[in-house]
């Protein structure tokens, strides 16, 4: 019961990990069969249609370009400033006004980006990448295996974010050491990952649990194919889709969570520039130079809105019900 | 009359029912599968039909060596194949291929047809060299009636009966002699059922191929069979040639079965008798004792609780059925024209 | 001749049974669309038929051929949107559903019109029992009080020849077989006596032999309470077992209208032949079975003139231009082909 419906009712749902049966009359109608279309290709042009994703998109990339190239944006030396002129109001050399030290806030807020972009994209790709794998092996071995992996995740699940995060940074870069800027992003990097690593897994460990039941799974393994194919030709890919959304909000939460750290002291420091050590620094000077702490704060919010609302719109975008 | 290409011996696949999380303690077993045994002979279909939960997929399952029996023996050309494993088991699957229900989720959605067809090639790379691999196939795409030229589109792009079609084509790249069709046919609308159908006999035909045709559908399994076996809860009760099935059913499951059949036809409703059956079928972690019909059967008697009948030839048939009491008795009302 | 999809279908002599009374339900020159990113898709494309108390009528069709949609628009559960009702009337005791108030609808589903679906499992509540959710409908419908209400539920149980109905009222869907649930829903369905049954494809996903249990209740009851029943099928076996007339629909419109004697007997539409040539049969071995060649339309693009043109063996040059109304043919059948009296009068 599905010719005619049918092409529509993939249409409907492309990229979609596939299973689940389909009511016996699909009333929605089918797409241009005319012209070869990807699968990633229908969620294109899904997304090509929402406000949100091109918003969201355009915001992430001034981001992306202002962490990579930050004298784009400012030829001011965001470590040069004069005494003399500090806790000064927006004018029209500083846009944003001058901290404590006079150095040019708008400057300092540009470079700030770069360790937010940096720790959270690295700590994404590592936390997706050791979630998923650990994900795929428990998924589609099972047994005693994902028991065991199982077991171990959700202790660091467990583990509340910010205590453990503390506790590893304490450790590792207690406050009033200087280690170079470099080792603390990489510190601040591998905590977020130690300790997010479980939910990537669990998201993947299920994906691959819906798939490997699928019958094309078991058209593969009749024709006699191996595991390590079966896994990396059609259960990843099929996979993948959960995680893509998972990580892109995963970003927008490291943004925050790399600032919270600076905050806090236990992350970058002084005089790394990081939107975190800026409102820890500036919270002092609230009624001097509001500037000082409202910036850092709004780009820290918008970043974090970006990756979140791309997310979503991904998400939408793959998923049929949410047309 | 020819060879036996495939012997199923008294294959059984049961199930383990646990309980508890950590430390699993088997409580029962689900009797899937439970002493089935028929061959198949070169070139011929064979249909096996049955109800939901009959055990007729997973005795696919265990022909294809997706599951391992229980116990019992399944021989391709003699040599037991479900036993087999690396190497052995992966030049065997060239042999056996199957056809899948579903046209919806067999196929992975993120490959294109071209891919899917050529998967086979890619995993028994001895079979076709890399270089000749596109133009078979398109040619395998063009023996199942599909445009060649649709090697780049992917599956969501193509109708339920066209995706059967691929299915179907992957199945046959690797030059099986056993296709195991596992309700090909059943997702599909009339319509086009009977063009896939139409497929299935036109590819036998020109390829000398043996099909194992699993379905519920008896008109269908008519259709395509030149031999049928009955299932009722793991067990095979009746086993003939369609004609002896069809016309001549010995198994009082067989003739309820037949009777239930619609027949596109109002004429025949007047005079049309069905057989009643009552109640459900019994579960096959608990099947009865004895004949495992008897709890829904009209003739049973005491003997039928404590002896099982064997599937074979008795005084009253002339095939083989599992009934103490089997008679012939002409169920299907036939009609002119 | 007379174009069936201007006047009332309810022509002297067309109807099977039932005498000359009004139908309870007709439905006329109905158009729904669906809006889709994609396109408009026009579902039903100007359907009529009606059904009299204590007839049944077959719609049958093919998946998208808007035989469910047509259904699910009459009981007012279509989606809207991306559903859309584009025209047309559908009159329940003469007066037009789609132009009532939404209160007013509400109380003819279940007391007017009930509908038993295919899928029990997903159709019931999983969460509450199977007593409960037949007896809410006492209470709220009918202000009964919870025993009495309960006394009635399993009255109803009973009556769908549900086993032990008194302990079978406290358990819930999951615990019941398929047949049984299908059962369950029938009885759910015809708590509050509704004039008109319409049954979406009860007992497509059901076995054989539980099937024809569950067509002979249908059929039992249909006739002890002389409902209306549509029964909505593909399958033209079960069709030729319970119908009393038969509307064939293909690409959101009704292609052929007959009762059953007649449609299996002498089709009258190229594309209701091509139907019962492809199927096969279980009373007779069939060699090659006569197909319908090429896939049904994309609803978004239907062909010009007879949507059934590109496939039809016996297609000319007018078919491809004009799109023939659905005409009265006969004294109790018509058909939407130009060629539908040779075709008839031949047979």
């Amino acid at each position: 019961m599905s010719d005619p419906g049918e092409n529509v009712e993939a249409a409907v749902r492309p990229g979609v990990a596939p299973g689940g049966l389909h009511t016996a009359e699909t009333p929605v109608p089918a797409p241009a069969t005319g012209k070869p279309r990807g699968q990633f290709a229908d969620v294109w042009a899904e997304l090509r249609r929402k406000p949100m994703f091109w918003i969201s998109a355009f915001l992430i990339l001034v981001f992306l370009v202002m962490a990579a190239f930050p004298s784009l944006f400012t030829s001011i030396d965001p470590d040069q400033g004069s005494l003399r002129d500090n806790l000064q109001g927006p004018s029209k050399d500083a846009w944003f006004g001058r901290d404590i030290q006079g150095r040019d806030i708008y400057a300092r807020t540009i470079y700030g980006a770069q360790a937010s972009i940096v720790v959270s994209v690295i700590a994404t790709l590592g936390t997706v990448l050791i979630g998923g794998f650990i994900g795929v092996v428990s998924g589609y071995i099972g047994g005693w295996v994902d028991g065991l992996l199982s077991r171990i995740a959700d202790v660091f699940f467990g583990l509340p974010f910010l205590l453990g995060a503390l506790l590893i940074l304490f450790t590792f870069n207690p406050p009033g050491s200087a280690p170079s800027k470099l080792k603390v992003e990489a510190l601040v990097a591998v905590s977020l990952m130690v300790l997010s690593w479980p939910v990537s897994m669990r998201i993947m460990r299920s994906a691959v649990l819906s798939v490997k039941e699928a019958d094309y799974i078991v058209a593969a393994r009749a024709l006699g194919a191996s595991p390590f194919r079966i896994v990396l030709r059609h259960v990843i890919p099929n996979c993948l889709a959960s995680m893509l959304v998972y990580s892109t909000i995963l970003i927008g939460s490291f943004i925050g969570a790399e600032a919270t750290l600076s905050y806090l002291g236990v992350g970058l420091k002084s005089p790394a520039m990081s939107w975190g050590i800026m409102i820890n620094e500036a919270q002092q000077f609230l009624r001097d130079v509001p500037g000082w702490l409202f910036f850092p704060a709004a780009f820290l919010v918008t970043a974090v809105l970006a990756f979140v609302m791309l997310g979503e719109s991904i998400r939408e975008a793959l998923d049929p019900k949410l047309r | 009359m020819a060879e036996n290409i495939l012997e199923v011996d008294n294959v059984v696949k049961h199930y383990p029912v646990t309980q508890g999380v950590l430390f699993k303690k088997t409580i029962g077993q689900v009797k899937a599968v439970d002493g089935v045994s028929f061959a198949l002979r070169a070139g011929e279909t064979l249909g096996i039909v049955g109800e939901s939960g009959c055990g007729k997929s997973t005795l696919s399952r265990v022909l294809m060596n997706l599951e391992r029996p229980t116990s019992g023996l399944v021989r391709y050309r003699g040599r037991d194949i479900s036993t087999l494993r690396g190497r052995g088991l992966k030049r065997m699957r060239r042999q056996i291929q199957l056809v899948m229900q579903d046209p919806y989720t067999s196929l992975n959605p993120r490959m294109t047809v071209g891919d899917l067809i050529g998967e086979p090639f890619e995993i028994h790379t001895e079979v076709a060299p890399k270089g000749s691999r596109r133009r078979k196939v398109q040619e395998l795409l063009e023996l199942v009636g599909l445009n060649p030229e649709h090697l780049n589109r992917y599956p969501h792009q193509f109708s339920g009966g066209q995706r059967q079609r691929i299915g179907i084509a992957r199945a046959l790249a690797l030059k099986p002699e056993i296709v195991v069709c596992d309700e090909p046919v059943s997702a599909l609308d009339v319509s086009i059922q009977a063009q896939v159908m139409n497929l299935l006999e036109k590819l036998q035909n020109e390829l000398g191929l043996a099909y194992i045709f699993i379905a519920h559908d008896l008109s269908v399994v008519r259709h395509l069979s030149d031999r049928v076996g009955v299932m009722y809860l793991g067990k095979l009760v009746e086993l003939g040639t369609d004609e002896e099935i069809y016309e001549r059913p010995t198994h009082p499951y067989t003739q309820a079965l037949l009777s239930a059949v619609p027949v596109p036809d109002p004429t025949v409703r007047e005079h049309k008798q069905i057989i009643r059956l009552t109640g459900d079928v019994p579960s096959p972690a608990n099947p009865p004792s004895g004949c495992r019909f008897r709890t829904r059967c009209w003739k049973a008697q005491d003997l039928c609780a404590e002896q099982e009948p064997l599937l074979t030839t008795r005084a009253r048939t002339d095939h083989p059925s599992a009934c103490h009491y089997a008679e012939i008795r002409e169920i299907v009302a036939t009609h002119e024209g | 001749m007379i174009r069936l999809s201007n006047l009332s279908v309810s022509e002297p002599g067309y109807t099977a049974g039932a005498g000359a009374s009004r139908p309870l339900l007709e439905v006329e020159n109905l158009f729904v669309e669906f809006h889709t990113r994609e396109g408009v898709a026009k579902v039903i494309n100007g359907v009529t038929y009606d059904v009299r108390a204590g007839e049944t009528l077959a719609v049958l069709g093919e998946s998208g051929s808007g035989k469910s949609v047509t259904a699910q628009t009459i009981m007012g559960i279509l989606d809207m949107p991306p559903g859309r009702v584009a025209g047309g009337s559908i009159r329940f005791h003469g007066r037009d559903m789609l132009a009532m108030s939404a209160e007013e609808r509400r109380k003819i589903r279940g007391e007017g019109i009930a509908m038993v679906f295919q899928d029990a499992l997903s159709a019931l509540n999983p969460t509450f029992t199977v007593g409960f959710q037949i007896a809410e409908q006492y209470r709220i419908r009918r202000g009964l009080s919870r025993g009495e209400a309960k006394r009635r539920a399993i009255e109803i149980l009973d009556q769908v020849k549900i086993p032990n109905a008194k302990q079978r009222v406290t358990e819930y869907p999951h615990q019941f077989s398929g047949g049984m649930r299908q059962r369950v829903m029938i009885a759910m369905s015809l708590a509050l006596d509704p004039e008109v049954l319409i049954a979406d494809e009860p007992t497509t996903a059901l076995d054989v032999t539980v099937q024809a249990q569950i067509m002979d209740l249908l059929a039992e009851l249909q006739r002890d309470r002389q409902m209306g029943m549509i029964l909505i099928t593909h399958d033209l076996g079960v069709v030729a077992d319970v119908a009393d007339r038969i509307a064939v629909m293909y690409a959101g419109r009704i292609v052929e209208q007959a009762n059953v004697h007649e449609l299996y007997a002498n089709p009258g539409h190229p594309y209701t032949i091509g139907l019962i040539n492809s199927i096969p049969r279980i009373d007779e071995k069939g060699q090659e079975l006569r197909t319908i060649k090429g896939l049904p339309p994309n609803l978004m693009r239907i062909p010009s003139g007879c949507p059934f043109h590109p496939r039809c063996p016996r297609a000319e040059q007018v078919c491809t231009q004009q799109l023939p109304p659905l005409l009265q043919v006969g004294p109790t059948r018509a058909s939407a082909c130009h060629f539908a009296e040779e075709m008839v009068s031949r047979g």
